[in-house]
This record gives C-alpha cells, structure tokens and sequence, in this order.
C-alpha cells in the first residue's frame, strides 16, 4: 500500500479547522436562536383553533421537512436573487438554516406546550394574571425544561448540517478540510482528524446540554 | 411408593452477593397441589423459576421424574447442560406468569399453537384441535381468534393457562397468577385452577390468596428468607401455626377462615 | 416566474430530468437496502452482543453518528481512491450513505428490541422455544411492528441525503438540475421544480410508511 500516516500536514493547519470549526458553531448558534423564534411562532400557530393560522404553517412545516436542505442552501443562495432577494453567503445559509430548523422545532415545541397541563394557566386566571403574564411565568418556564432534550438534540442535529456550508464556499470546519485534503494530499490523516473534531464538539455539546437538564430539573 | 415427580435438594442461589436461597429441599408426588407462601423477598417465585431455569442456580439438584434439570456432573465440575437441551426440559413444565406475558401479535389460539407446532412437532390442523380444546376447558372457545388486546386480564390469564396446559406438561407452576388481577376478575382464574387440581394436574403454586391456598392445597410450603420455614398440611399450617415467623405472617395477611 | 420558458426547458431537458431522478433512486434505494442489512447486524450486536463486542459496535456508531453526512461523503470519496479502492464516486458515495443508513438503524433496531418486555422471552421459555425460535416468532414480529416507523423515517432522510453526492460530481438530480440551470439561467425555476420532485417522492414515502403501518396493526 505504502501509505504511511504523516499528520504533520495536518496539525501544521490545524488552526484553520479550529477557526473553520468557531465558524461552524456560530452559524449553528446564530440559526438556532432565529429558528426557536420561527418554531415558537409556529408552534403557536398550529395549535390555533383556526384554520386560517394552522394550515400555512402546517404547509410550511411539510414542506421543509421533505425538501433536502441542500435544495434549500442553494435556492436560497442562487435563486433568492432573482426574486430580487439578495443575501451574502453568510445570510443566505443562516437563515437557510434557521428556517429549516424552524420546521423541525414547531413540533418540538408544540409537543412542549402540549404537555404543560391545562389547568395551570386556569389556575393563572383564577389569580387575576392575564394571559400575556401567564404565558411568560407559567407556560413558558415549564415548556422549556420539557423541551430542553429535543431542542439540545436539535442543536447539535444543526451544527453538523453546518457542514453544508461548504457546498457554497463559507469557509467553516469541512471546507477548510477539504482545502486541505486536496493540497496536501494528506487524505486519512485530515478527515479522521475533522470527523473527530465533530464528535468532539458534538460530545462535549450533550454533555452541556445534560447539565442544562439536570440544572434546570424541578426537585422531585 | 410412587416414584416422586419433583425432587429438590439442596437448592442454592445467589443474586451477585446476596444469597437468595439458602439450601431448599422439596419431594413433590404426581397429582399433589402445593402452594408456596411467604412474604416478599422469602426465595419463593425465585424457587419456582429454578425448575423451569428461568433462573439458574449454583448449588443443589433438581430433578423431575428423576431426570436432572439443567445442570450435570463431568466427573466433579458441574456444567450446564447445553440450551438445546434445557430448552426440551422446560416443555416438561408449564409455567403462568403474573403479567401473562400472552404473544400481543397473535390470536388466542395461535399462542396456545406455537409451542405445540414448534416444539412438539404436531401439524397445524391436529395443534388448532388441541388449541381448541384447552380454550374451551377454560372457557374461551368464542374467543379463539380474538388477539390478547381485544382481551380482559382474566381472560388473557385463561388462555395463558390453556398455552401452558396444552403442552402436556407433567408439571404445572404458577407465578402469582392473581395478582397483577382486578378483584372481580380473580376467581373466573380460580376457577379454572380448581378443575385442574380436581383432574389430578399436579401443581405448584406461588400465591398470595391464602383462602384458595388453604381449599385447594394438599399440602402448603411456607418460605422464610431463602429456606423453608414450615410445610405441612394447610389445615393444620393455617390453624395451628408451629414458628412465630408464619403465626405473624398469617396475622399480617388477609385470610379469613 | 417565467413560466413558458420553464416549460419550454423542461420538455427539452426532461430525459435529463428523468435520468437524475433514476439516477436519485438507485442511490437511495442501493443505500437503504445496504445499510439496512449492516444495520440490522448493528442493532442485533448491540442487543445480543458480549460486552467486547457491544463496545466496539458502540464506538463505531457514536463515531458515524457524530460526523455530518457530508464529511463522510467527503472521506469515503477521498480516502479510498488513496488506499487503492478504485471505486468511482457513486460507490463511494453510495457506502458513506450506506454506513450512514446502518448507524441510524442499529439505533432504532436495538431501541426496539430492547423495549419488548422480558416476559415475552421467559414465557417463549417457559413453552421451550429454543432462542432463535423465540426471535423468529415472538420478538422479531414485534420489533419489526416498531421498528416500521422510525425506518421509514430513516428512508426518507437517505433520499434527501442522495443530494449531497452532488458534491462529488454524481449526476443524480441536484446535479443534473444546477448544470440545466446553469445553461438556461432559470434558477428559480428549476430549483423549486427540484425542490418539488424530491418532495413528491418523500411524501410518497411518508404516506406508504403509514399505509403499512396501518395494514400491519394489531387488533385491540
């Protein structure tokens, strides 16, 4: 065979795979927190009574979810501008990314809001809150820590689609890899450090998300 | 003297380190009723499922029609036998569990028909006749084709017992039958096991209802942290209790005379 | 929008179309039934498996289920014309989606097995079922009745995971459908036409998933 494992092409870039790998969590991050506002929205419309509310976002929910996310990347990118939309990369795949995520945390969340019991918020009412002030420091507090498993799982789900970006040049952790398997031809050598830094990053992610979990647990 | 059908002797097993049977011996006749008593924790549904291996155990003997379940002697290690071969010893016993673990996915009758097609080789149309007959004795006949959803608890305990029965087993254990039971559909079971014991089925009883214990019992074992405590004949257990330990057990437990 | 011209190109381009949608097909279809089968022998280690065994199957999982889609991809298709392997990208692409599919099924194949209660064995036992007489009659109907959701799910995600083989120069209908944009500068178009195809397909998956479900219920 004589290929012998020679990692020194590898570790000589490997600060470009880390800045590759911050960029890849930062669209991650940046997605994330504009998709739980598209989920939480939706997830509101589909549990309205009227159909006026749930049928758009039931659509928009199905069609996400069967469409490949590349489709979507590169719609967004490319075809976006001749609606006169036009994003930079970076934008682009955000909010890509946000809305995707948003399909997927609709149901999260709904599931979430589902399970806070009904008598709570009537119990609010019996108080004298108003439902604004119930839905903020009743619901809302109690929703999260039941969907803090899905919304974690989630997460880390959106962080390796960040991988993606790569498809339209960002320059996140496997685009850097892939700039360097081909100079260097150091081939085994990159992609099992890059997977490895993903299954890093994703380990120590749901770690942090099993100690979100058992902080936020209500005493039993 | 007829040639005992269970013989247990010296049973021994442990749980990692702690020691849940600590040396049982037991000689069981055809025909005999025994219900095995005790409180939680006393060794006694542990003992049952020895004689089937559900549980294995490191010490001791146990034989049925003197042959040796589980276990045999090369020279002086003691080896267990090989699965083929437990597997054609445990169709010699018949076994009913508290949470009648009935096969969800298929009906009435093919769960009493798998063991007898697979094991016992019958062909399908002779075990469908076979299955038939047992569901009638226990009265579920209508219900053959019916699916253990479609079921009541007493009713999936029924056909439980007739999945057992069917296999012509020369033993018959039962593992708390009633308990995971609603009151009003506990003697519908009850029933059913009188008419075996009056057919002269031999069986072996955990149970926790004292008063069918004591009616239907020709003899009842009473089990103490991992040994026997007393055995005898309920009449005279249940009465005249001999140890403090089975005089405040009965106390504790509801039986009324 | 502009619809005549769309039209115009499609009927000019549709035997393109309709190879890349084959060419989709046999992608997806080769990598469910590939990393079905490896899963399968994935969840079955994992349930039945000596613990050595349980911990290697275990590392292999969290290692491909740790990785995005894409670095796999990536990897197989660098990786193995280096140490020999001449296989062509849709092989190559093929046995990263493959070993994908079995990841993700092992998972759902072990979930399944290991949630039917151990009753069911000891009375299959306690009747003298020999072990894989119990498998074959009590344990794999049921798990198989609860595995049917979850794979079909898994299906659909490999059909949207053939898109990334576009990347790596396979001509399925991503591929296919940005060269016939890149001709006809229809990129909306023809991006939403793609994007409408894959969801067809998917929902079609969708519907007979539960089509078979429904069929294979158990009366109650």
């Amino acid at each position: 065979m004589g290929y012998t494992l020679n990692f020194a092409a590898v570790w000589r870039s490997f600060d470009l795979l880390l800045e590759g790998l911050a960029l890849s969590l930062a669209l991650a991050v940046v997605a994330i927190l504009i998709g739980c506002a598209i989920g939480l929205a939706t997830a509101f419309l589909l549990m309205s009574k009227s159909g006026l509310y749930r049928r758009p976002a039931r659509l928009y929910v199905t069609i996400i979810r069967n469409t490949p996310i590349l489709v979507l990347i590169l719609f967004a990118y490319f075809a976006l501008p001749q609606l006169g939309v036009r994003l930079d990369k970076f934008e682009s795949f955000v909010l890509t990314l946000a809305i995707y995520s948003g399909a997927y945390l609709a149901e999260v969340f709904r599931a979430g809001l589902s399970s806070v019991p009904a008598g709570l918020r009537e119990a609010g009412l019996a108080i004298g809150l108003r439902e604004a002030q119930i839905r903020g420091a009743i619901i809302l507090p109690l929703m999260i820590r039941n969907v803090l498993p899905s919304l974690g799982s989630t997460f880390i789900s959106l962080f390796k689609d960040t991988s993606l970006a790569a498809a339209i040049a960002i320059p996140e952790l496997t685009f850097e890899a892939r700039k360097i398997n081909v100079e260097s031809f150091r081939v085994i050598e990159t992609w099992i450090v890059t997977s490895l830094l993903y299954v890093a990053t994703c380990s120590v992610l749901a770690a942090l998300i099993r100690v979100a979990e058992r902080r936020m647990a209500v005493p039993k | 003297m007829a040639e005992n059908l269970l013989e247990i002797t010296g049973l021994h097993k442990q749980y990692g380190a702690v020691e849940v049977l600590k040396g049982v011996d037991c000689a069981m006749r055809p025909g005999e009723v025994i219900s095995i008593i005790g409180s939680s924790g006393s060794g006694k549904t542990t003992m049952l499922r020895c004689i089937n291996m559900l549980e294995d155990f490191q010490g001791g003997s146990i034989r049925i029609d003197g042959e040796a379940i589980g276990y045999r002697l090369d020279g002086d290690i003691r080896r267990r036998k090989k699965e083929s071969e437990i597997a054609r010893q445990r169709a010699m016993t018949g076994m009913v569990f508290q949470q009648f673990n009935l096969f969800p996915h298929m009906t009435a009758a093919s769960n009493v028909m798998l063991g007898l097609v697979k094991v016992k080789k019958f062909a399908r149309e002779e075990a469908r006749a076979i299955a038939e007959k047992w569901l009638d004795r226990v009265g579920l006949r209508e219900r053959a084709d019916h699916y253990p959803g479609q079921l009541s608890g007493g009713q999936q305990q029924r056909v439980a017992i007739a999945r057992a029965i069917a296999m012509n087993p020369k033993l018959m254990l039962f593992d708390e039958v009633t308990s995971a039971l609603d009151p009003e559909l506990v003697s519908e079971v009850l029933q059913v096991i009188k008419g075996l014991a009056s057919d002269g089925m031999s069986m072996l009883l955990v149970t926790h209802e004292m008063r069918f214990a004591y009616e239907v019992s020709s003899r009842v074992i009473f089990m103490n942290q991992g040994r026997i405590g007393e055995e005898g004949d309920p009449r005279e257990m249940f009465n005249r209790p001999r140890t403090e330990r089975l005089a405040e057990f009965l106390r504790t437990s509801t039986f009324a005379k | 929008m502009d619809i005549p011209a769309f039209l115009d190109q499609l009927v000019i381009a549709r035997l393109s179309i309709l190879k890349g949608l084959g060419m989709t097909v046999s992608i997806s279809f080769l990598a469910i039934c590939v990393g079905t089968m490896l899963g399968i022998g994935v969840g079955l280690a994992l349930t039945y498996g000596g613990r050595p065994l349980r911990w290697i199957v275990r590392a292999y999982t969290d290692f491909i289920r740790g990785t995005p889609v894409l670095v796999l991809v990536l990897a197989s298709y660098y990786v193995l014309g280096t140490i020999g392997v001449d296989l062509g990208p849709f092989e190559a692409g093929v046995l990263a989606l493959a070993v994908f599919c079995s990841s993700h099924v092992g998972e759902i194949v072990r979930g399944a097995l290991q949630s039917i209660a151990i009753g069911q064995t000891e009375a299959a036992k306690a009747i003298g079922l020999t072990f894989p007489q119990t498998f074959f009659h009590v344990l794999g109907p049921q798990a198989l009745r609860q595995i049917l959701p979850a794979w079909v799910n898994t299906a659909a995600e490999m059909v949207k995971a053939s898109t990334l083989l576009s990347i790596i120069g396979v001509s399925e209908l991503l591929l296919r459908t940005q060269e016939l944009i890149s001709r006809t500068f229809l990129s909306l178009e023809f991006y939403c036409f793609a994007g409408f195809l894959y969801f067809v397909v998917n929902y079609g998956i969708e519907r007979f998933g539960r089509y078979v479900e429904r069929k294979t219920a158990i009366p109650s």
